[in-house]
């Protein structure tokens, strides 16, 4: 297992025509994608596009069909992958063990892993915590916690991991605008701190537009366009155009 | 259904093969164990307590009128310690904690709580379920030791009490003493590890396999119930015809 002590900084990505079908249904259809080293890099797209599915083959819970992920270069079912490289997804819903405090929730990788003392342990998710915002949540339980604390609580407990590449899974969803702002500054900070490389699946624009070094557009399992925020913002596609610019108006 | 009975299997196999990790899992080992003891043990007095009554009133009567009194207590005896105690204390635990650790998994399944330990290189194996099986296999059969004693007990006050029983208690504790011996507790406390192992790797595997939302959660609390009470009865045959060799 790794040791969180490890000097930390991002790695890199390359994702090889994934396909991926759920009964019969195919949701992935042959996605490319090349994330560099230490880059906050967006992927956007409508609700069903798969960009969740795309997620959770980047950190193992899904097994692709067909292509393979690299990180640094190496396959991510290569044996002992897992503990050669420190990786970590902030859920949607924060995922937080409800039957855990949060100081439990934030320090649980070490405590299973024992890689440190108890009271090592403690410092740890207390300066995580700190980070976060939540210094005074250490013993409250998730149930306890509004949206916003329980996602910057995932958040705190993947700092924990020390992860050289972090994965957030619409990380501002269900949250009110300054909540999101709070999120937006965390990734932002992360990124300056850490160096980690940050990938991110959100149909948010302001915040893709706020944090991305990159963005690619998924639509129907395939990627449409990738490109630095203004190359996505000028992009010539009637989709990504009424994706991006998409506003309710009130008929008069 | 023979998918379900191979992965329960699996799950099982894996489960033994985590074994050298218990020391590590403790503490969760002794939170199960607690809350199974915890939420079990007042309704294992009372269950066997009536059971042993209840039996006494049916065969005592019958004894009594063929001048087979001394009989009674063996009779009570022998049919708690082999069959009444293991079978009905594991139909308890199943509908009490077997429904319990099936939704609790399962929660944590449908609200990724099982995703997020795997991202964390947890296996849920070593987390989830070895402490539950190490807590089940080790609480049940104290519990049907119990079960046992006070079901002797409920017998015994009943064949006193009851007109048309009328066997005192040292009479009733001489005759059992004359049939069971400490081989048929045995008997019954090994069945009861079995259930234990039935009980656990089915309500494990329910909640690991849930999908769904609230109402996939309550399917698996069912599917876990009804699935260890006939195994257990599958397998409570199988068992004593394997212990009567």
């Amino acid at each position: 297992m790794n040791n969180p002590d490890n000097n930390s900084h991002g790695v890199g990505l390359q994702v090889r025509g994934i396909r991926k079908s759920f009964g019969g249904q195919e949701v992935l259809k042959g996605v490319d994608l090349d994330v560099r080293p230490g880059e906050i890099f967006v992927i956007m797209g409508p609700s069903g596009s798969g960009k969740s599915v795309l997620l959770k083959h980047l950190i193992g819970l899904e097994s692709p069909d067909a292509g393979e992920i690299l990180i640094n270069g190496e396959s991510i079912e290569a044996a002992g992958i897992a503990a050669k490289y420190r990786m970590a997804l902030v859920f949607q819903s924060g995922a937080l063990l409800n039957s855990l405090t949060v100081g439990e929730n934030v320090g649980l990788y070490l405590t299973e892993h024992r890689l440190k003392s108890p009271g090592e342990i403690d410092g740890i998710v207390a300066e995580k915590l700190e980070a976060v915002g939540l210094k005074d949540a250490v013993d409250k339980m998730p149930g306890e916690l509004s949206g916003g604390m329980k996602k910057r609580a995932a958040i705190a407990r993947a700092l924990v991991i020390e992860p050289q590449l972090i994965l957030y899974d619409e990380p501002t969803s269900e949250l009110d605008p300054l909540s999101s702002i709070i999120i937006a500054e965390e990734i932002l900070e992360l990124k300056q701190r850490i160096h980690v490389t940050s990938l991110i699946v959100s149909h948010d624009r302001d915040l893709a537009f706020g944090v991305a070094d990159r963005i690619a557009f998924i639509n129907e399992g395939r990627i449409v366009t990738v490109g630095t925020p203004d190359e996505v913002k000028r992009f010539d596609d009637p989709l990504v155009q009424r994706f991006l610019h998409a506003d309710f108006k009130r008929e008069p | 259904m023979f998918q379900n009975i191979g992965e329960i299997a699996l799950l099982f196999w894996r489960t033994l093969c985590a074994l050298p990790f218990a020391w590590r899992q403790r503490q969760k080992v002794y939170d199960q164990f607690f809350e199974i003891g915890n939420a079990s043990l007042l309704m294992v007095c009372v269950l066997s307590f009536f059971i042993g009554a209840v039996i006494a009133l049916q065969t005592g009567p019958v004894l009594v009128e063929r001048s087979l009194a001394s009989a009674v207590g063996g009779i009570v005896g022998i049919s708690i310690a082999k069959e009444l105690a293991p079978v009905m204390m594991a139909i308890l635990i199943a509908g009490r904690i077997g429904s319990a650790m099936a939704a609790e998994i399962g929660s944590m399944r449908v609200y990724q709580e099982i995703d997020a330990l795997r991202t964390m290189n947890i296996n849920p194996i070593h987390y989830l379920v070895l402490p539950r099986m190490l807590a089940i296999a080790i609480a049940l059969p104290l519990l049907v030791v119990f079960a046992i004693v006070v079901g002797w007990f409920g017998g015994a006050c009943i064949a006193e009490a009851n007109n048309r029983i009328g066997v005192p208690f040292q009479a009733f504790f001489s005759g059992l003493r004359d049939i069971v011996d400490l081989k048929d507790v045995a008997n019954g406390v090994f069945k009861s590890f079995c259930f234990a192992l039935i009980i656990g790797s089915v309500s494990c595997h329910q909640g690991l396999a849930t999908i769904g939302g609230p109402r996939g959660i309550g399917r698996s609390v069912t599917k876990a119930v009804v699935n260890s009470i006939v195994l257990i009865v599958i397998f409570d045959y199988i068992l004593t015809r394997f212990l009567l060799k």
